[in-house]
């Protein structure tokens, strides 16, 4: 007991010293490199008005459900696309309450876009995403939505396919990941069109 | 399972492979205290200067009860520091979002929690924790945790290289310069790789954003205290609002985020974790992330054969290793790009596979090898949400956890816990040809193998134990998501995960009430000390053995034998204990969930 106690300056000694090399000197550094080489995305790569008004983040998705808007994944974030309350809905496969979102999502999203009954429908449009926040669609699920954007904004169905190639990441090297389109990046470029 | 998945798949097991052996060979230095690095004309100042001001004699060797006590008193001197720093958040700086002070039960939960390693959650960071608690109460553990496991594995490979000795190695040594010459300066190139990517770091409080499209949405209606007003059909009366503003997280996440994967500790900054866009960006961060789990754990093994001078055992660790993580990682793949029959008999695409919980830009596979590689290591990071994986998806990593995360593992913990299997795995080879069972010419006696029974006993039990105790409570039952076998399946996973020290959840399962957090907090504390000080005896008991020169009919630690051998006893011991339990969980599930059934 007595070596245990001898131990316990040490201990606290150590605690101090490492805690102001592990959580002072070391944050503050990558602090300083971001900031001077990274400054947007350190900040979170804001996307700004002319006027520095914030709208939103390059990475983080917006709910949308106008018709002339892309519609982004559900979400599970808070009221849905709550940044500060991100996750999923955490719900497991026999959850009957997943089970009756789903094919509500899947009646709805047939019926906005022009879609029969039976069609089956892109996967990542009627689930949530695990952050909630998810700023990609798949590219199946933004073809499809194609005709009811270009039916509302009464733009040309060719202008619309540019933007989404333009607003698409693809994979990382070509090999590492999936493509997705960015939803609000496009919406963003579609209301710029006027 | 598509091509892509295939090339990704040889592409992140080409690169472990690669960084094994310089990782080994770098940790050798470091862990020996006269060792030479790069970083030396920098760090060599910090560490002498460390040593002076906590008056430790850097060449004074301790024996394994020395050991284990600093080791025991340092943990301790953590875990009141972060219990500390949360329970004072409100009067500390750096709070811009004005966070109340951590309530007792939930900040001993979390103090627990990141000293064992674990970094299991019972809140959300970006909704409960201001800068000050994540870059100091919690990073101080991402760093100290995984270092004091390092320090313990290195323990006990000096106690089986040594013979006829009594010292281990000094733990603080071990300890300052674990931290400093390998965890700082990785992260540091770490954290601005990610921040390259699009991670934040910065201090400022988090930004208003105006919605390009105002949201409407449902809110269940509250009085004034707080409480869901029902109507008379029982069901929550909702309103409509609209909502205007999207408030964007900020803060030091960069800088715990490198840590957090490096020291395989996994404790999100925000809630969805390595889900979410700002912890994990693009796929490159992804793959980075996941490589840097895997770093140390996997050089680990080179060491291990560095010091015992048998490489090829070394080697053969790791090939058992990489053997079990493929086969994860396969059927975890496989379950997760089929799918689930109930979604798409009402009309999701098949081709698709499961997507709930899922990132797009992961997609099926990334998602699917990123929660092996957590679970294999003790890392316990997400990029999808577990607990709605198909129910063989999510057996894959539950267990991995039960096997005791020696599939690579944790920072340390992974070669100690695979250790005890290697020490079993000889003693059961000696029993079968009927020679005393000798591991690297030292035999292995009575003691040695009861502390390595243990060691494994003190998993098993606490998982089984503390899920039986919830299962049959109130407090146990009040905290499910999901009905069915899946909500056993979420206690399991819970104590599962405490026990193994990951981190990880079916996340479903609210663990946020003075029952939980008091139940997994000690769940943790048991898998973390109450399994390393019998380790520590056995390493005490190792260092002492004299050596006998090798024989004819002296078994070899490397080849296929070997191999084939400490598979089957991880497999047969891990199926022993929680084939049982997994059958009335997961298993169960698979099958009803081809039939159908909801919940």
């Amino acid at each position: 007991m007595k070596e245990f106690f001898s131990n316990i300056r040490g201990a606290v000694v150590s605690t101090f010293v490492l805690a102001v090399v592990c959580c002072g000197l070391y944050p503050l550094i990558v602090f300083g490199i971001s900031q001077t080489f990274f400054r947007d995305k350190a900040n979170g790569s804001l996307i700004l008005d002319p006027d520095g008004t914030a709208r939103g983040s390059k990475l983080l998705g917006q709910g949308f459900a106008d018709a002339k808007y892309f519609h982004p994944r559900p979400s599970a974030a808070g009221n849905g696309y709550d940044a500060t309350s991100s996750g999923g809905s955490n719900l497991g496969p026999t959850s009957r309450k997943l089970n009756d979102a789903i094919k509500e999502r899947l009646a709805a999203y047939r019926a906005e876009n022009g879609l029969s009954e039976s069609a089956p429908v892109p996967a990542d449009a009627v689930t949530a995403s695990g952050s909630g926040l998810d700023p990609h669609i798949s590219l199946q699920n933004a073809e499809l939505q194609i005709p009811r954007v270009v039916k509302a904004r009464g733009v040309a169905d060719e202008k619309v396919r540019e933007l989404i190639r333009q607003n698409t990441n693809g994979r990382d090297f070509g090999v590492f990941g999936e493509p997705g389109v960015n939803v609000l990046q496009l919406n963003r470029a579609l209301d710029q069109l006027h | 399972m598509e091509t892509s998945g295939w090339i990704q798949l040889a592409i992140f097991l080409i690169a472990l492979a690669l960084i094994t052996k310089p990782m080994g060979l770098y940790l050798t230095q470091v862990l020996d205290p006269n060792g030479r690095t790069w970083f030396d004309p920098v760090l060599r100042p910090l560490e002498r200067g460390t040593y002076r001001v906590m008056g430790v004699r850097p060449d004074q060797e301790h024996n394994w009860k020395q050991y284990t006590l600093a080791m025991l008193a340092f943990s301790l001197v953590g875990c009141v520091f972060t219990y500390a720093i949360l329970r004072l958040q409100n009067l500390l700086p750096l709070n811009p979002q004005r966070f109340a002070a951590v309530n007792p039960d939930l900040a001993f939960n979390t103090a627990a929690s990141f000293t064992t390693n674990t970094n299991w959650q019972n809140y959300g960071g970006e909704s409960t924790m201001s800068y000050f608690s994540q870059m100091v109460g919690l990073a101080f553990h991402n760093f100290v945790s995984a270092a004091t496991g390092i320090a313990i594995a290195a323990a006990l490979v000096r106690a089986i290289a040594r013979h006829s000795a009594q010292t281990i190695g000094n733990f603080w040594v071990d300890l300052v310069r674990v931290t400093y010459y390998v965890l700082l300066p990785i992260c540091l190139v770490l954290a601005v790789f990610l921040v390259s990517q699009g991670m934040i770091q910065n201090f400022k409080p988090y930004t208003k954003a105006t919605l390009v499209e105002p949201m409407k949405v449902q809110v269940e209606k509250k009085n004034d205290q707080g409480e869901t007003i029902k109507g008379p059909d029982g069901k929550a009366i909702t309103e409509e609002q609209t909502i205007t503003e999207q408030s964007i997280v900020q803060g030091p996440m960069a800088s715990q985020v490198a840590i957090k994967m490096l020291g395989t500790n996994g404790g999100g900054y925000v809630n969805a974790n390595a889900a979410d866009p700002f912890e994990n960006p693009t796929p490159l961060s992804n793959l980075v992330q996941m490589l840097s789990i895997f770093a140390i754990g996997s050089g680990l093994t080179y060491y291990l054969g560095r010091m015992v001078k048998n490489q090829k055992h070394g080697w053969t660790v790791w090939a058992a290793m990489v053997t079990l993580f493929l086969g994860g990682v396969l059927l975890c793949w496989w379950a997760e790009s089929s799918g689930n029959p109930i979604h798409q008999h009402l009309g999701v695409a098949a081709a698709d596979g499961n997507m709930e919980g899922k990132e797009v830009r992961f997609g099926i596979f990334n998602s699917a090898l990123f929660a092996t590689v957590t679970t294999d290591a003790s890392c316990g990071a997400v990029n999808s949400m577990h607990d709605s994986f198909t129910a063989l998806g999510g057996l894959v990593p539950l267990f991995n956890i039960q096997l005791g995360e020696i599939i690579i593992g944790g920072t340390g913990a992974g070669l100690y816990g695979i250790l005890v299997f290697v020490v079993l795995a000889v003693f059961i080879a000696g029993l079968m040809v009927g020679r005393t069972p000798e591991y690297l010419g030292k035999k292995i006696e009575a003691y040695d193998v009861k502390m390595a029974m243990l060691s494994l006993l003190i998993l098993a039990i606490s998982i089984l134990g503390f899920s039986g105790w919830a299962i049959v409570s109130k407090w146990g039952l009040a905290g499910l998501n999901n009905g069915g076998p899946h909500g056993l399946s979420e206690i399991l996973y819970a104590f599962s995960s405490g026990a193994g020290n990951n981190g990880s959840a079916f996340a479903g399962l609210s663990g946020n009430t003075p029952w939980y957090n008091t139940t997994l907090g000690l769940d943790m504390l048991f898998g973390r000390f109450l399994m390393i000080v019998p380790i520590m005896a056995l390493a005490g008991s190792l260092v002492q053995k004299k050596v006998a020169p090798a024989s004819a009919g002296t078994f070899p630690v490397h080849g296929g034998t070997f191999l084939i051998l400490l598979l089957g006893t991880v497999i047969l011991i891990g199926a022993l204990n929680f084939l049982p339990a997994l059958t009335l969980g997961p298993i169960v599930e698979h099958f009803l969930m081809q039939g159908g059934k909801l919940f």
